[in-house]
Order: structure tokens, then sequence, then C-alpha cells
């Protein structure tokens, strides 16, 4: 009987240990300056350029990547091929990549120097600097993580409810568009809520590839990093933005696992 | 039992690996020292710690984070600046001692090899892409002294060029390598650096700024003496050896 008490003690101490110190400096952010000077300092044109910024091109990588990633996902979740695994790996990868990685290789790639540099040049297209480039680096940084989320939900969509789609006329576009999708719903969510999380916060393959510059390529993050050393109540106040959004990403994507209307209970 | 046991050891041992990686690692290391130092001292503080045998941890990074580190509690041995004004108001607020001026630098136009930009006219030139550092660092700040002295449609067209402020020297140059933009405000040793890749444009003797580089031992360092002496050999011996062959000036006078 001690014996399991001294365990359990254990286990608590972890817990807490664990819960301080993941929660504390996450506190510290609202605590460190009054909300009056956080809220007063976000109405600043470089905040409020930021901001926007973020918004927008977070807004822009999230939808080519459900319009281009969903049907990717459905392909990888219902067919068995050769090489199936090497693909997964490859577009799991960025996932663990070290963002200051992730910059070189877009730069290696679609920088003007790059391999793909002189054919997107000849095409009119310039990415570096530009806000497009900025689009480009979140939707790489954060595709794997709705490809990923997205192919276990197909993977998890009953077969036999395909199937008798199928055997009752339906297409396989339609039976992907009126089965797949919505019984893949809770999982195809909470995958969107996990990339655009992770593009909001991308700093490193931002600043390699796309720069800094306010309004065009400076998202918040690079604002915050900007920031810090001559403005630190406004950091802290961007800061404090990104917890919230976050936080309010995480829990609806909790909530939404929930819901049943998106097909929670059916799969 | 055997089993709680053997948790309770890995977390203590956690613990302890975290403790000794942290602040105590000085005790039984007392040589070390911590550097911060500006990203345009990288190539010559690193020679420099080696040639003189100093087991130092240094930190590159634009001086202006470096200095508000050290103003969040921070505490390096040795801060050194790409400029005076960072070390002199640290001092004021009694966070680092006294700054010294150890070296001296000039501020470039930095371009690509067989670029055809070949002054600071050609930069106001439409289409051309610039690189300069951020207002707060002091290589953005430099390069915001040299426009002023400019004609006012000369600076607002060169302003006007300018596709990214960036946090330190060392990601402009990376902007003028890759060939993401046509040129960039930084410093002679930056070019110097390259070995070749960049070429310098040097600046009319009106346009250029007075860019001094300081030094402080920090205000409750771990280990003050060494920092004095590392300061001490950036003047005579080692430390300036290694800084002129990096391209920076002696100190005037």
């Amino acid at each position: 009987m001690r014996r399991r008490t001294a365990f359990a003690g254990l286990l608590f101490v972890c817990l807490c240990l664990v819960l301080a110190f993941l929660t504390l400096p996450i506190v510290a952010i609202f605590t460190d300056t009054s909300p009056g000077a956080l809220i007063s300092s976000l109405g600043k044109q470089g905040s409020l350029d930021a901001l926007w910024l973020s918004l927008k091109t977070s807004l822009a990588a999230l939808l080519i990547i459900i319009v281009i990633g969903t049907p990717a996902a459905y392909l990888l979740a219902t067919r068995n091929f050769r090489g199936r695994s090497v693909v997964m790996t490859l577009i799991e990868l960025p996932l663990v990549l070290p963002p200051a990685v992730a910059g070189i290789a877009l730069l290696a790639a679609f920088g003007p120097k790059g391999i793909f540099g002189s054919a997107l040049e000849d095409a009119g297209i310039t990415l570096v600097l530009q806000t497009a480039g900025v689009i480009v680096a979140l939707t790489f940084v954060a595709a794997p993580f709705y490809l990923r989320q997205a192919q276990e939900a197909f993977a998890a969509v009953d077969r036999n409810l395909i199937d008798a789609a199928r055997t009752l006329g339906a297409g396989e576009a339609r039976a992907f568009g009126r089965i797949a999708i919505p019984c893949a719903g809770q999982g195809l969510t909470a995958g969107m809520a996990l990339a655009w999380g992770r593009a909001l916060g991308e700093f490193g393959a931002t600043l390699m590839f796309a720069g800094s510059f306010p309004g065009i390529t400076q998202t918040v993050p690079l604002a915050i990093f900007a920031q810090f050393s001559t403005d630190f109540t406004s950091a802290l106040a961007l800061s404090a933005v990104l917890v919230i959004v976050s936080a309010a990403l995480l829990l609806s994507v909790k909530l939404l696992g929930r819901a049943p209307f998106l097909g929670g209970g059916q799969a | 039992m055997r089993r709680t046991g053997a948790l309770a050891s890995l977390a203590a041992g956690c613990v302890l690996f975290l403790s000794a990686c942290g602040g105590s690692s000085s005790s039984t290391d007392s040589n070390q020292l911590i550097v911060s130092a500006a990203a345009s001292l990288q190539t010559a503080f690193s020679n420099y710690a080696n040639d003189a045998g100093f087991n130092a941890k240094q930190s590159f990074a634009g001086s202006d984070e470096l200095a508000a580190q050290i103003r969040q509690g921070v505490k390096p041995d040795v801060f050194a600046s790409a400029n005076t004004t960072l070390p002199d108001e640290l001092h004021k607020d009694g966070l680092v001692g006294k700054p010294v001026v150890f070296a001296t630098n000039s501020l470039v136009i930095a371009v690509p090899k067989g670029s055809s930009i070949h002054s600071i006219g050609d930069l106001a030139k439409p289409g051309t892409t610039i690189a300069i550092g951020d207002p707060a660092v002091p290589v953005g700040s430099y390069t915001r002294e040299v426009l002023d002295r400019l004609p006012s449609s000369e600076s607002k067209a060169i302003l006007g060029n300018v596709r990214s402020q960036e946090p330190d020297v060392s990601t402009i140059v990376g902007k003028i390598t890759q060939g993401a933009v046509d040129a960039g405000f930084v410093y002679i040793t930056d070019v110097v650096a390259t070995n070749g890749q960049l070429e310098a444009i040097k600046l009319p003797k009106s346009l250029q700024p007075n860019v001094a580089y300081g030094a402080s031992v920090v205000d409750g360092a771990q280990n003050p003496d060494e920092a004095k002496r590392f300061i001490d050999g950036l003047l005579h011996g080692k430390g300036a050896a290694a800084l002129k062959q990096a391209g920076f000036k002696p100190p005037p006078g």
C-alpha cells in the first residue's frame, strides 16, 4: 500500500513539474506588462501590418494546402502502391526539419540561384522577398501537418460506406465528395487547425527565404523579433495575440473532435 | 518498488543533467568565458579565441538583440557591440562596465562579383533591389545615417528599392550571395569574410559614418578577470591581430 502511494506521489510531482514548466512562460507573457499597455501597443502601425500580413499569408497557404492536399491525402489513404511508405516519409519530412534548413532548402530550389530559379525568372515569377515567398514558406512547413491528419482521417472512413455509394451508382469523385469528406470531417478540421497554427508561428524559413519587410514579408513572428530589442512591450503584445489565437485553434480542434455534425460519431 | 526507484532516479537524473548544463558549469570549469558579440565580429573573434587559447563560448547576433538580452537579465562575461551607443546606454544603466573602443570598421555597398552597380548612385535606379539592416541593429542605423546625408530625392529612391530589413549583417550577406537582392549595406569586414564572392564599393568620405566597436565586461559576469583579459587582447596582441586580418582598423588615437 505504501509503495503505491509513493508511486502515485511521484507521478503527481512529475505532472506538476511538467505543468509548471510548460505554462509559466506563457502566463508570464500576460503578466509582465499591464493589459492596457499590451492592447494600446497593438494599435501601432507596424503591429497591425504584421497581424494583417500573417492573417493573409497563413490563410492563403491553408487554402493551397486544403485544395491540393485533400485529394492527395485521399489517394494515399485509399490506394496501396509500391513506394507508398517512401512517399509518406518524404511528405512528413518537413515536420521534423529545422526551420533554418527549410529556409536554405527553399532558397536552393526556388531562389534566384536555385535549381528552378531561372525557370521561375523566365516565367516572370519572383518569390524571394515577396509576399508570395512567405506563402511558399508557410505552405512548405505547414502542409505536412494537414496531409498527415487528412490521410489518417480518410483511412479511418469505413470502406463499406464508400463501396455502398459506388454500388448505388455514385462515381468515385462523388463518393469522395459526398461520403469520404463528410465522414473524415473531424480529422480534416483538426489537420487544418494544426497546419494553420504552424503557419502562423513560422519564423526561420520566412526570414531566410522571404526576408523581413514591414507590410510585405514581415509576419508576426518576424515583427516580434524586430521589436524585441527596441520595444519589448509591443513584442509582448504581439506574442500575446499569437498565444491567444493558437490556444483558440487548439481548443477548436478538441471541441470539433467531439462534434457529431462533422461526422465525428460515424467514422 | 524497483520500478518506482528507477523512475525516481531517472527524474533525479534529469534534474542533475539540467543543472550540470546550466549555471553550475562555471564552477567545474573556472576559465570558461561567455562572449556576446556583434554578428560582424564572428570571423575575427572566433580566430582570436582559438589563437589565444580562450575557453570561450561565443554567441553572435545583432548587437541590439544581445543588448536586449542583457536588459532581460542574461549575463555573458563580455559584450562587444558594433557601435558605442548600446554599451554606453547599458553602462549608464549599471548593467555593464565602462566600454572600451577596440576597433573601427567602414560601411560599404556589397555586390556580387561582376555586378553592374558601381556607386551609391546606381542604387537609386528603378528595379535595383537592396537589403539593409533593421533600424534597431547598428548596421541599419549607420545605413540610414548615410542615406540621410544624400539629397532627399536620391535617398528616397534608394529606400524605395529596399526589399528587406534584416536582423543582422549575416542575413544581409546571405541575401546578396544568394542573389535575392542586387546589393546591400554591410561592413567591409563582411565582404572580406566572403572570400571573394562579394565585392565592396567604398562610400565617398563625406558619407562614411563613424563605425566604432565598443566592448564591456558585463556587471555580475561569472568570470570578470578572464573577460578583462579578453578585451585587453583586442587592443594589443592576438585579438588586435585577428581583427586586423579580418579587415578592421584599430581605434583612433
